[in-house]
């Protein structure tokens, strides 16, 4: 008799690769998505749905369908993959410092002064005057001169 | 408003021009204010260099803080209406 290709077995090992894949190309650049990767765990669930499923056919009826070998060696694969992505998405993403002495509400936050990207020196106390801090920021202060401001500073992990 | 990172002038410059945003790039590659203000992430970035951890201010003209957000997942960033409620909220709106 001829054996059949086992299509679950491939297609639960490439839904997983789409479920990883698919979350740093797609589904990060929406925060119902990004914020918790609900829609990956939906293909991980799929994939893992075929990949049993497909296991099953190849060993309980291996004169139908082939994929002892080869299935065993997808599953273990997209389990090791799949637990990486989540490892990495659920623990280490969370790993962040928790920065119990950086500024609390109401508490005036300490002056600095940083580059601007052309290298001139912008200090914290002259960017709270400019109400529209902008990439040319000084022409900008100069038609906010006495106007009250304040400033939105968003730290950020760089290495773009 | 002002971004701050590691990132030297060059970089965010590139950054801003790829992604089109207007608002300031400060460059704090001795990470100076990071530390100051207590937001280091220590060898998270590559090759284990310290980064700065996420997190967002809103400051009133004499610096004191309004609002802020310190995410405890580097992956789950605060939204700008958040940003405008808060500014909203301390406008007494």
């Amino acid at each position: 008799m001829k054996r059949s290709w086992n299509w679950r077995l491939w297609g639960g090992f490439a839904l997983a690769l789409v479920g990883i894949a698919s979350y740093p190309f797609f589904f990060i650049r929406f925060p119902a998505t990004r914020d918790f990767p609900w829609a990956n765990l939906i293909l991980f669930a799929l994939a893992g749905f075929l990949l049993i499923t497909g296991l099953r056919r190849a060993f309980q009826r291996p004169e139908a369908y082939r994929g002892k070998v080869s299935g065993t060696i997808l599953a273990s694969l997209s389990t090791l993959l799949v637990g990486f992505f989540l490892y990495t998405i659920l623990y280490m993403a969370r790993q962040v410092p928790e920065s119990r002495g950086a500024p609390t509400v109401g508490q005036v936050a300490p002056d600095f002064t940083l580059a601007d990207e052309n290298g001139r020196p912008v200090t914290l106390s002259t960017l709270l005057r400019s109400p529209f801090a902008t990439n040319d920021w000084p022409a900008a202060t100069g038609d906010a001169r006495g106007k009250t401001a304040g400033a939105v500073l968003i730290f950020y992990r760089g290495y773009w | 408003m002002a971004a701050i990172s590691v990132d030297p002038p060059d970089v965010s410059q590139r950054l801003r021009e790829q992604a089109h945003y207007s608002f300031l790039f400060l460059a704090d590659d001795k990470l100076a204010a990071i530390r100051q203000w207590d937001l280091v992430h220590a060898h998270a970035g590559p090759d284990g260099a310290d980064i700065a951890r996420p997190a967002e201010f809103l400051l009133d003209s004499n610096g004191k803080v309004l609002w802020r957000d310190l995410t405890d997942n580097f992956l789950v960033r605060v939204r700008p209406e958040d940003v405008l409620h808060a500014a909203d909220a301390a406008n007494g709106r």
